[in-house]
């Protein structure tokens, strides 16, 4: 895409690798302005520290995998980031510009959208409350501002066309009881929701965790889809083969900070995983090494 | 891109099938949760027909003024009680709330100020459902223990302001409710009636076509997602509890219309018969299904056996029993059906 994401030399890392592993190396991803970047954020809890300085940047329209082990702050990253947390040091910029979120909410204002893992739907209620939960449409008129009637048939129509517009071709009626769905269906509904109101970004947590392959597939799809829509995606992941059929760029979360930054068509799944637990690193020209530092071969290596 | 429409189309045809199984739209158990109070509206539809077959004196205009009359008290309560369980909450206190406030109508009217005693009750009756709603939503209380306790006390404040006697109530103003006229020659009409069924539709369109409506439904399915989409949880709990305050306020002046006095010791089982009302009328004690119909028809299910048995000579003891098993078996059935769709 960016001349930046093709540095040659077989450095195989993008944009933001650099800005996160070596000083002076930022510059290489000044020519766009990030949709959201963090840097140096510290969260404490009494003796532990979850964030330790950690860095993130999020292109515009792009896909990136947050990933890393478990403990590694990888959840405190995202809930930094979603406003579910505050951070004890470090900046939140969006667009450029320094934001703090004190609550979610404050996030969503800013048009920062989270699916979470439990994916907040009521399962009592239909396809299309649920699409409007806590943002309901009144009718226009007296109607709406003396009795605030509720719009369902407009929010029906958008919840609907919403839908059609994401591919999400399966379910039977957009009244239907979400509890009445499959779990790859709950799943499209809250991220359909997200991508209504997401105007920045969209979060993801887990989206495939609880799914079966074709479900997963699906799910993946609308990811997609939302990402081609212009609307980056950070997706948290266990699953690397669903990581790699997605995701543009994978940052590395370890022990509480941005380990690496990669590109999966550069890399092979075993060199993440063992980026992940700190098997291998990335040195300062963005190469691939072992712990005492030598160099392990990439893939263009290996062809 | 061929791949993924492949994939959608192939997983769509594996929903269908799962669907067309029990749990799905077309299920009973679906259509049970989805319109809860069809069963109820059977039940009771069933239960005017065995009586008026059975009995010669049911299928009476005047009796069946008499049963909707009998039901206007505990049906206002189960109204409020309803926005109540709808947020997965109860409350024990509603007809404790209620004789207090038929206390101040009778002892505040006493000095010739009816107008004041009305606005003594209402603000009485309101800022003690908003000590429950407080309760819930600062302390964390959970609601059975919240109105467990002021049941206890709300009872002995009643008592104690009550000097231990009942109070006769005079005033037109706050015994007309029960003072009607007959209409189509025969059918006792009062503006109780009419003001409960207002009630009801009030109570109906705010939970159906309002965002503070979806919201007590959403609270009630489930807190934490309600949370995280930005609805204000504790603000809309605790508005519940004090519309439901308000409501019990209305009871008690429906109750003065109804018997004019005020009975420290009166609906002691106030509480429970609402209760009653409610889960028979189909809405769920797990919070976020049910609604106000069901609750009217639950409470006329209650008063039509109890009316019915009694023009059959079945001792009201047996009633108690028919009534028992009616809850028991509305919750089973309840339970089954979320069971089935899950």
């Amino acid at each position: 895409m960016s001349p930046a994401a093709q540095p040659g030399a077989g450095a195989g890392s993008g944009p933001g690798a650099g800005a996160g592993v070596g000083p002076g190396a930022g510059a290489a991803g000044s020519a766009v302005v990030p949709v959201m970047e963090a840097r140096g954020l510290v969260k404490r809890y009494g003796r532990v520290t979850a964030l330790a300085g950690a860095d993130f940047e999020l292109q515009p329209g792009e896909i990136l995998a947050v990933i890393g082990d478990n403990g590694a702050g990888k959840s405190t990253l995202i809930k930094a980031l979603s406003g579910a947390l505050v951070p004890d040091e470090g900046e939140i910029l969006l667009d450029g510009t320094p934001v703090r979120f004190h609550s979610p909410l404050d996030a969503r204002r800013m048009g920062i959208e989270t699916v979470y893992q439990t994916l907040a739907v009521a399962p009592a209620m239909d396809i299309a409350s649920n699409l409007f939960l806590g943002r309901e449409q009144r009718r226009s008129g007296v109607l709406g501002s003396v009795f605030r009637m509720l719009d369902h048939q407009a929010m029906r129509r958008a919840a609907q066309a919403q839908l059609d517009s994401l591919g999400v071709a399966t379910v039977q009626s957009i009244t239907q009881v979400v509890e009445t769905l499959s779990g790859g269906q709950r799943q499209a509904v809250a991220v359909s929701r997200a991508a209504m109101f997401g105007r920045k970004l969209v979060i993801m947590d887990e989206p495939t965790a609880a799914l079966g392959v074709k479900e997963s597939g699906q799910v993946l799809d609308l990811i997609r889809s939302i990402r081609d829509r212009g609307l980056p995606v950070i997706l948290i992941s266990h699953n690397m083969p669903h990581v790699f059929e997605v995701a543009d760029r994978i940052h590395v979360h370890r022990l509480g900070r941005r380990a690496a930054v990669v590109r999966p068509s550069d890399h092979r799944m075993s060199e993440v995983v063992a980026l992940m637990t700190g098997a291998l690193r990335l040195d300062e020209n963005g190469e691939l090494v072992d712990a005492e530092g030598h160099h392990h071969p990439d893939l263009e290596d290996m062809d | 891109m061929t791949a993924s429409v492949d994939r959608a189309e192939s997983a769509g045809s594996a929903d269908v099938t799962r669907s067309s199984a029990f749990g799905g739209p077309g299920g009973i158990a679906q259509r049970m949760l989805r319109h809860p109070a069809l069963g109820p509206l059977g039940a009771l539809l069933l239960a005017v027909l065995v009586f008026s077959l059975t009995t010669s004196t049911f299928a009476d205009v005047d009796n069946f003024s008499l049963v909707v009359q009998q039901t206007l008290v505990v049906a206002t309560l189960a109204l409020g009680q309803t926005l109540v369980i709808l947020t997965a909450g109860i409350d024990l206190a509603n007809a404790a709330i209620m004789v207090l406030g038929t206390m101040l109508l009778a002892r505040v009217a006493g000095g010739d100020s009816p107008l004041v005693a009305l606005v003594a009750a209402f603000a009485v009756c309101t800022l003690i459902g908003a000590v429950s709603g407080a309760l819930v939503t600062r302390v964390k209380l959970p609601p059975f223990i919240v109105t467990l306790g002021l049941l206890t006390v709300v009872t002995a404040i009643a008592r104690l302001y009550s000097t231990g006697t009942s109070w006769p109530v005079s005033h037109p103003l706050l015994t007309g409710l029960g003072k009607g006229s007959y209409l189509f020659g025969q059918f006792y009409v009062t503006p109780g009636m009419l003001l409960m069924l207002g009630m009801f539709v009030g109570v109906w369109y705010l939970l159906a076509h309002t965002a503070w409506g979806k919201h007590v439904y959403a609270v009630g399915d489930d807190p934490e997602a309600a949370r995280l989409t930005g609805i204000h949880v504790d603000r809309t709990l605790f508005s519940v509890y004090v519309l439901a305050g308000l409501i019990y306020a209305v009871a008690a002046w429906q109750a003065l219309g109804r018997i004019p006095n005020a009975d420290p010791n009166a609906f002691q089982n106030g509480n429970l018969d609402s209760i009653t009302a409610v889960v028979i009328g189909g809405t769920s004690l797990f919070g976020g299904r049910g609604g106000v119909w069901g609750t009217l028809i639950g409470a006329f299910i209650v008063a039509v056996l109890r009316s019915g048995l009694t023009q059959a000579g079945i001792d009201s003891l047996y009633q108690d029993i028919a009534t028992g098993a009616l809850v028991i078996a509305s919750v089973a059935l309840d339970q089954w059906a979320r069971r089935r769709s899950l």
